[in-house]
């Protein structure tokens, strides 16, 4: 066999199957689920299942328009809980629905499916919904509205028919950045703020994170220098709160899901460092000088976007071999034969 | 009258500027984010266009041909005065929609293309129609990408609102949803021509000098 082709990883195969890992994330999942039902109300779980379901239903309907054999794989259920998290609770159906066309039709199929993707489908459609629907997306649910009497409701509009004292609520961040009280630790840990329904409760996401990390499905060093990099930007920046940072926004969800999913991330530890490491600065540059109160989708969408430079520049050297010097390195070639 | 009717129509589909060519998307993606400024620019350019290839076409005995660009660019550069005063006196708040754009049509890469191709080497009747085709190609091509992102992202059509089936998407009125939009209009194009793909190998590809797959062979 004189052709040899060098592949990214892996070259020693496990008996993880992509099915196994993805309902390990699946599973993985659940805490934030059940705490954002229990915050948020029943809806939360309906938009969960539509997102879900359309996204499993794109899937079959784009494989099978471009006949290619459909494969029963738990992924696009895993992006279309993700993709739900990220939404507010109030958020109408139907566009969560073209939030699942957007990362399952958009951004995977139309790249080549599975694992060839170049961006997490979960994340852009989430800002595609938030650039497009900006009012919608951005109105938050106060948590346990619905222990109040009122109903979660349908759409925005009828919300502010209802008078929307009970509903409107803002995220911490938010708060922070008008200069308001923020939500006291315990709150923040649990979630009992407004945002997205699946991305407040650090508790069930830490739950979900342990879960993974010991399950061998992701690395924890990606999560670590990201929320690291925050906590510490957060900590040397005067009148910046850490915990806050850390425990609100989309920070955690974005840390432990998002920015580890293998496709759109760096191979190698150095590169997932990196890649870590970026998106806290990216994250850091939005929140504070910017006049959005979140960054976590954008730093995460560009550092998907650097991954293929950041692999270039992490890649492991194979035993025996000399590392090939890096284009910005090549003047010193010469020096280094010796 | 056969080749006439096929100069005509072979810039409107066959040989589209925007869908095949890929020319001018500049002003393509800045203002097909409404149909009323897409139809204005699409026709303003296609009157400079085919002014400018008759006038070319007349002068491409005189014009010495080391200095033809500078020839063309003042004749085109005329043209586009003239429309945008003319505009300007005629169509005051498509003037000011249209901004910089329009006196950008003097450096127009169709423009260029077509004076380049076909005019300085054709008759005036001939470089006429080609340049009205062409043109029409042009604002045909801005009038699709109008409409598609204006009822997408503004819920209007021509500045008409239309029954509302679900709030604007915003993303389609801005720079990322005209990438989006073209990319699918050409899609369908292609397939509606049955236009094969490139077949795209490693050696077409962007990152060939850094990618690392098929080395060693």
């Amino acid at each position: 066999m004189s052709k040899f082709i060098v592949e990214p990883s892996p070259h020693i195969r496990g008996n993880n199957t992509t099915d196994k890992i993805m309902t390990r994330v699946l599973i993985a999942l659940v805490p934030a689920l059940v705490m954002s039902v229990y915050i948020f109300g029943i809806r939360a779980l309906y938009l969960s299942i539509v997102c879900v379901g359309s996204c499993v239903i794109f899937e079959m309907l784009y494989r099978r328009l471009i006949k290619k054999e459909t494969e029963i794989d738990p992924s696009p259920a895993v992006t279309g809980l993700l993709l739900a998290f990220c939404l507010p609770v109030t958020l109408p159906y139907y566009m969560a629905v073209i939030g699942c066309f957007i990362a399952i039709v958009v951004v995977k199929q139309l790249f080549g499916g599975l694992g060839q993707n170049f961006a997490n489908p979960a994340i852009t459609a989430r800002i595609v919904l938030t650039l497009s629907f900006t009012a919608q997306m951005t109105y938050w649910a106060e948590p346990f509205h619905y222990r109040t009497g009122q109903e979660a409701l349908d759409t925005v509009s009828s919300a502010t028919s209802h008078g929307a004292d009970a509903l409107s609520g803002a995220t911490p961040l938010a708060l922070a950045e008008a200069g308001e009280q923020v939500p006291g630790l315990w709150d923040l840990f649990m979630g009992f703020h407004g945002g997205s329904f699946g991305e407040t409760s650090g508790l069930a996401l830490i739950i979900g994170f342990i879960f993974l990390v010991l399950t061998k499905v992701i690395r924890s060093v990606t999560p670590l220098a990201f929320v690291g990099t925050v906590a510490l930007g957060a900590l040397l920046a005067p009148g910046e709160s850490v915990i806050l940072h850390v425990f609100s926004g989309g920070l955690l969800i974005g840390a432990i899901f998002m920015a580890t999913d293998y496709a759109t991330t760096p191979v190698s530890i150095a590169g997932k460092f990196v890649f870590g490491v970026g998106c806290g600065l990216i994250t850091l540059v939005i929140r504070f000088f910017s006049d959005m109160p979140e960054g976590v989708s954008f730093a995460i969408l560009i550092m998907n976007i650097l991954t293929f430079y950041i692999d270039k520049i992490t890649f492991p050297k194979p035993f025996g071999m000399v590392r090939e010097s890096f284009v910005f390195f090549k003047k010193n070639k010469e020096g280094k034969k010796e | 009258m056969k080749s006439y009717l096929k100069t005509f129509t072979k810039g409107i589909i066959k040989e589209n500027p925007v869908f095949f060519s890929l020319l001018g998307m500049c002003p393509t993606l800045a203002l097909s984010n409404s149909a009323w400024n897409a139809v204005g620019l699409g026709v303003a350019t296609m009157f400079v266009l085919t002014c400018s290839n008759m006038i070319i076409s007349l002068l491409k005995n005189i014009i010495p041909s080391q200095v033809r660009i500078p020839c063309f660019i003042t004749i085109i550069a005329g043209f586009t005065t003239f429309t945008s005063l003319l505009l300007k006196a005629l169509l005051p708040d498509l003037y000011n929609e249209l901004g910089i754009f329009l006196s950008l049509i003097a450096v127009n890469c169709i423009i260029f293309a077509r004076a380049e191709i076909f005019a300085k080497k054709n008759n005036v009747f001939n470089s006429a129609l080609d340049g009205l085709g062409t043109g029409l190609g042009f604002a045909l091509a801005l009038f699709i990408m109008g409409t598609i992102r204006e009822i997408l992202g503004a819920g209007t059509w021509f500045g008409l609102t239309l029954p509302e089936l679900s709030e604007p998407m915003v993303i389609f009125i801005m720079p990322a949803g005209g990438f989006f939009a073209l990319g699918f209009v050409i899609a369908a194009v292609n397939k509606f021509m049955k236009k094969r793909p490139h077949n795209i190998s490693c050696d077409n590809c962007p990152h060939k000098g850094m990618c690392r797959r098929g080395e060693g062979d």
